[in-house]
């Protein structure tokens, strides 16, 4: 890749709609795999074991996970600061709400309510699992009595009504972050199709709005099983 | 031997251009970075200009009073451009479009220019093409044509109702790439305010720029007119807001002539005035007569109950319309010539018969061709300019007629330039629309633009170098002489003595003024009571003026007052030459009418005997009588006739 | 027809500005918001004031020099049209509106409602342009192209430069003027030569002149007074993409 592209406004662009990319597959199998903790403990546990030990997901996906996330932040909040000083006199008058959707206008604060649900999310499940595999050196996932120790944690985060309050709120946010963004990353990478766009942005909303409730579904069933 | 020399080169009418290019002199590749040239002006012709010397090795200075190059009133053109490609296959040739143009402009304009603007057309084509000019097209990928007024092919190449604006925007970026070679260094909001002879050679211009208000000096080997048409004398027209004559009649007044002023051609069919408010009138394509039919109320209970708003048109009975045109000239209909149309418009309207509130309005009506071809068809055709008719006005052409009038619409007078461009002051260049070069005494439609490219691309940049090849030895122009400096006054003190009127009135007082008056005895038709009527009333509206007019604001800053002040003074001379030479033409020719002149029909008659030749005006001082100098027009080519549409 | 009007006021680039109060009365709805203020600027010259400058031109919606930014939106309130096009029906009498210039930082104003917008300009020249000089092109009909492309083409060449675009996005961001350009060429094979380098220089430009990057709002082609697609925008960003990694320029 030739010099500057990082640096140009359409490269940064386009590695943004990467790292989106990326975040969207992401949370696809983060959905489904949770999605088994109101189906199945066993099968549950059974996939978080197996993604939990996994050294090609353990070493090498999640750090680009983590890594996408960590990007997606810094390019986020940096495009946004260089935004900001594009217009240093702003409209008396203003009707953005008239050419544009409050979604698309407002991604750095969804996307700010999606990275404090994650730092929630990271006190709640990833610290402690880290804690235990690599600081307790422990990679067996079982639990005291033996039996595998993933659904039990998880059932436990959903106990407090507000950190469920907390979560369903931010998966709200979560969604209004992807009903812009879902479509945006195409639109960042170039593809934008007489045919095949206005299909992407129907899948778009289907995803922005089923896996969020998805994952609110999934909060309440363990919330109200208690 | 009189300054009108046009030096059109001997030999057959074919070969005189090869023939010119063959023995002209020529400027060495390595000394042409010695050369400056200015061109006023970035429309078509000053664009395409500006690019051709810039690629040529020259340095060019280009100024224009628009923020962007790309914003010059060429853009607005719709129509099309012509071209003798023949690509239909349907007989044409380089001598059909050099006749059709000749007679097109009543047999006033000199063949071998326009010999010359038939055979060049087929290039301008190929160079705004390879520009990416999306000209439309054939299925088969080929370029599409389609006919216009005045000629019996299919020779208009067009990008949908936009083509001035895409032609101009490639000879924008053919500028663009030389500005970014270095080439051409751009002024804009620069307005030229006067020409600075040396030595009886123009070597520079004076201008203001409009930001700072500062008046600059800028000195070159030529300098070059590009600054289009001064149809605004009219206040009223198609033009842009700002479209002025500055440029040309400050040349004038330093020694150029001024050929044909009284040729200003009137369109047909704008969107009527519609209040005092009015700033502008907009064109509406001459293809709508195809379809729509031209009436008024025959009865004038009709039109007053129309204008009161107690009648509608569609509630008139078919008996009780007169559709004027198809009455008087049943061959043509309502497919008449500009010329004859707008004057049959405006017989109606001055008998009474106007039928909007103003009076000032007949009838486009399309009810009988929707009938006839569906809502589909007509929408298929029209329906860009329907909707932007109804934006305008309010109205769907669908429910009730469309309302037209005649505007004023292009300039076919100008600068007196010879075969070269050159005008009569050595080093003094005029192209496209500012001179009066290849139209005659009438323009066909899409014939401005190929004229335009013509002259930017071709004419100039091959004619200049006869000239420019003496000046290799002169070095760059100091601005600190003597003549700059008294320019540079000249300028300042007519700035200083506009802000110390202090009057009561507003500069548009006067220019709407002077425009009623232009349009009512200087204006479609003419007669020698009214122009002699005219010249005095345009004396007293200018004396008014200087004694009278408000300049508000400060003259070191952005000051929009002032630029309108500077330009109406200047059309408040012009007005009178252009009605000196409507007085002194007692011939009808083209877009000129005299009563005088006329046949037992009321239509145009020339008088080949006496007034076949173009007028070029010599300046003699302030409020003196100008000087006429005759350039004899002779036809060998082509045979004289008479025009008829009955 | 009465309006209130608070217009955006200041002398020059490095003044300070302010929005005042102005009244005009018995307007038309026929007469168009152009020729409001002019009847307004005729009121400002009875009264021995400085007149408010406001860019225009052609009147006719074509040449993109008009601007103002009428009741929070580019051109006004009504769509797919440019100030000069803009008729005072459109409003309610007696209404109050809103007058400003267009507002970035590569805008900067002149005076009043004028702003300076040749950084455009300057993009154009950084590679808005195909190199044929005059006389070298080949014969017109040599070079088929299909009469979907042309069209297409002629869509996004229809951009007047207006500006408005920037003044809506919410970035100030200039990718659909840019995209225009770089998708007329893209679409015509005279343009292909060239691509790579155009949409490297062009978006370098645009860059430096310190306009915002797109975040997708899709402002901009609801603004737009040609109704210039965003679908531009996306084949921008796929040529850059192209031009990075593929082209060897
Ligand atoms: C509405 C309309 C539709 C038309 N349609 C067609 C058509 O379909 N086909 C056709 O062939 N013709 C058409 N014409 C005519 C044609 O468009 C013009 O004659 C032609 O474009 C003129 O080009 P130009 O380069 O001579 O001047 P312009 O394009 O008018 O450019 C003048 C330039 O001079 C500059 N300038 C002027 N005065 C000064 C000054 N004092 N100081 C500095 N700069 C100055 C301006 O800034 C501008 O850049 C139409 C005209 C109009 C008004
Ligand atoms: C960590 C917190 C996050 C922040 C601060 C954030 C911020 C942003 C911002 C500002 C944008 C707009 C930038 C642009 O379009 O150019 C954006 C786009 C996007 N975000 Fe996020 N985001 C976050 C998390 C996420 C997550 C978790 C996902 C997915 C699951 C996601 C998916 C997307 C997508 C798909 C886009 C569109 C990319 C594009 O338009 O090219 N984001 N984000
Ligand atoms: C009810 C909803 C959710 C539940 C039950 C849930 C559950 C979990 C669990 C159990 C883990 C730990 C897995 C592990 O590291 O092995 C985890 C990690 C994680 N979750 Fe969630 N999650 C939910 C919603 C979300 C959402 C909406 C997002 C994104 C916006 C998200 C992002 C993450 C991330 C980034 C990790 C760290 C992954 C890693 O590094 O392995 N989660 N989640
Ligand atoms: S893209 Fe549209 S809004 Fe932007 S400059 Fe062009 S015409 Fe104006
Ligand atoms: S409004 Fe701005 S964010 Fe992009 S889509 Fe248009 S440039
Ligand atoms: S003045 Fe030309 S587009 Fe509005």
């Amino acid at each position: 890749m030739s010099q500057g592209f990082s640096k140009s406004s359409i490269g940064r662009k386009i590695l943004m709609a990467l790292s989106g990319f990326f975040l969207l597959l992401f949370l696809f199998q983060h959905f489904i795999i949770n999605l088994l903790s109101i189906i199945s403990a066993d099968a549950f546990n059974e996939v978080s074991l197996f993604m939990g030990t996994n050294p090609v997901i353990q070493f090498v996906i999640q750090p680009i996970l983590l890594f996408a996330v960590v990007f997606h932040l810094i390019m986020g909040i940096t495009l946004e600061l260089k935004n900001k000083s594009t217009r240093p006199i702003q409209y008396a008058m203003n009707k953005p709400s008239e050419n544009s959707s409050w979604m698309s206008r407002n991604m750095v604060i969804t996307g700010i309510m999606v990275l404090l649900f994650l730092g929630l999310h990271f006190y709640d499940f990833w610290i402690p699992e880290i804690k235990t595999k690599f600081i307790e050196a422990d990679m067996s996932g079982l639990n005291e009595s033996g039996g595998l120790r993933f659904h039990e944690e998880l059932v436990q985060k959903f106990i407090d009504p507000i950190r469920v309050g907390l979560y369903i709120l931010s998966f709200v946010f979560l969604s209004l972050h992807l009903l812009h963004g879902f479509q945006s990353a195409f639109q960042s990478v170039g593809f934008n199709h007489r045919k095949y766009t206005p299909i992407i942005k129907k899948l778009g909303n289907l995803y922005a709005i089923i896996i969020p409730l998805g994952f609110i579904i999934i909060a309440l069933v363990h919330f109200f099983n208690h | 031997m009189s300054k009108l020399d046009s030096k059109t080169p001997e030999g057959p009418l074919k070969d005189k251009w090869t023939t010119y290019k063959s023995h002209s002199n020529l400027v060495n590749p390595s000394n042409r970075r010695k050369l400056d040239v200015i061109i006023v002006g970035t429309g078509l012709a000053g664009a395409a200009a500006a690019a051709t010397l810039g690629e040529a090795g020259y340095n060019v200075k280009a100024f224009y009073f628009q923020d962007s190059p790309r914003r010059a009133h060429s853009i607005a053109a719709q129509g099309g451009i012509n071209a003798s490609k023949n690509y239909q296959n349907d007989n044409d040739s380089d001598y059909r479009l050099f006749y059709d143009t000749i007679k097109g402009g009543d047999y006033r304009a000199r063949e071998a220019n326009v010999y010359r603007l038939a055979e060049l057309s087929g290039n301008i084509i190929d160079q705004c093409v390879a520009q990416g000019v999306p000209f439309a097209r054939e299925y088969g990928g080929t370029l599409a044509n389609r006919s216009f007024g005045g000629a019996q092919v299919s020779r208009t190449f067009y990008a949908s109702g936009a083509t001035g604006q895409q032609l101009l925007l490639g000879a924008y970026s053919s500028m663009n790439r030389q500005i970014k070679a270095g080439k051409v260094k751009s002024y804009n909001r620069h307005e030229m305010i006067d020409v600075v002879i040396v030595d009886g050679k123009a070597r520079g211009i004076i201008a203001r720029d409009l930001v700072t208000g500062k008046i600059e000096r800028f000195g070159a080997h030529a300098v070059v007119l590009a600054t289009g048409g001064y149809g605004n004398v009219y206040y009223l027209s198609t033009n842009a807001m700002a479209c002025n004559a500055t440029a040309a009649w400050k040349t004038y007044k330093k020694g150029a002539y001024f050929a044909n002023p009284c040729y200003c051609q009137i369109h047909p069919t704008c969107i009527p005035v519609s209040g005092e408010l009015q700033s502008k009138l907009t064109l509406m394509s001459e293809s709508l007569r195809n379809d729509g039919r031209i009436w008024v109320p025959k009865n004038i209970e009709d039109v007053k109950a129309i204008r009161e708003g107690k009648l509608k048109p569609t509630q008139i009975s078919e008996e009780n319309r007169d559709y004027y045109l198809e009455r008087r000239y049943p061959a043509f209909g309502n497919l008449v010539p500009r010329d004859v149309a707008s004057r049959a418009a405006k017989e109606r309207c001055d008998a009474g018969y106007g039928v909007n509130k103003t009076g000032y309005a007949v009838y486009l009506d399309f009810q009988e061709a929707i009938n006839r071809l569906g809502d589909k068809t007509i929408k298929e055709r029209y329906g860009n300019l329907f909707d932007m008719y109804e934006n305008i006005t309010g109205d769907n052409p669908f429910v009730t007629p469309m309302m037209i009038y005649p505007a004023s619409h292009y300039s076919m007078g100008g600068i007196w330039v010879d075969y070269e461009t050159m005008t009569t002051i050595p080093g003094l260049y005029a192209i496209g629309e500012a001179n009066f070069s290849d139209h005659g005494a009438n323009r066909l439609g899409a014939s401005s633009l190929m004229q335009c490219l013509n002259d930017g691309y071709f004419v100039l940049p091959a004619t200049i170098p006869n000239y420019l090849a003496n000046d290799i030895h002169t070095g760059p122009i100091n601005t600190n002489s003597p003549e700059f400096e008294k320019a540079e006054n000249e300028s300042t003190a007519l700035i200083n003595k506009l802000f110390a009127v202090k009057g009561t009135k507003s500069v548009d007082y006067f220019h709407k003024k002077l425009g009623l008056l232009m349009w009512d005895k200087v204006g479609l038709s003419r007669n020698e009571k009214g122009l002699n009527e005219a010249i005095a009333e345009i004396k007293s509206i200018r004396e008014d003026f200087w004694k009278d007019v408000k300049v508000t604001g400060k003259p070191n800053q952005m000051n929009n007052e002032l630029e309108k002040a500077i330009r109406v003074a200047d059309f408040l001379e012009l007005a009178e030459l252009i009605a000196i030479d409507a007085l002194s033409r007692k011939e009808s020719c083209g877009a000129h009418f005299r009563e005088e002149s006329q046949t037992e029909e009321n239509e145009a008659k020339r008088n080949d005997d006496e007034y076949r030749y173009v007028a070029a005006w010599e300046y003699t001082g302030n409020g003196n009588q100008p000087n006429l100098h005759k350039e004899e027009l002779t036809f060998n080519a082509i045979e004289l006739k008479q025009r008829n549409y009955k | 027809m009465d309006f209130t009007l608070k217009i955006w006021r200041q002398e020059n680039a490095n003044a300070q500005g302010s929005m005042n109060e102005y009244k005009v009365s018995n307007i038309s709805s026929d007469t168009s918001f152009l020729e409001m203020l002019d009847s307004l600027n005729q009121q400002l010259v009875e009264k021995g004031e400085d007149v408010i400058s406001f860019d225009n031109d052609c009147r006719e919606g074509v040449c993109g020099t008009c601007s103002l930014y009428i009741n929070g939106e580019a051109h006004g309130p009504k769509k797919l049209v440019t100030t000069c096009q803009l008729y005072m029906r459109s409003f309610t009498d007696g209404q109050t509106i809103y007058v400003e210039p267009f507002r970035a930082n590569a805008f900067p104003v002149v005076k009043d409602l004028m702003v300076d917008r040749s950084a455009l300009d300057r993009i154009q020249q950084a590679g808005g342009y195909t190199s044929f000089n005059t006389g070298s092109a080949p014969e017109a009909n040599a070079m088929p192209i299909a009469k979907e492309d042309a069209a297409a083409a002629f869509d996004a060449a229809e951009c007047i430069g207006c500006g408005a675009c920037v003044a809506t996005c919410k970035n100030a961001s200039a990718m659909l003027y840019v995209s225009a350009k770089v998708s007329q060429f893209a679409y015509l094979p005279q343009g292909k030569v060239e691509a790579s380098e155009r949409v490297q220089n062009m978006v370098a430009q645009m860059d430096k002149e310190g306009f915002g990057n797109c975040t997708n709002t899709g402002a901009c082609e609801v603004e737009c007074p040609k109704g210039i697609s965003i679908k531009n925008i996306a084949r921008m960003n796929k040529e850059y993409f192209a031009a990075k990694t593929v082209s060897e320029k």
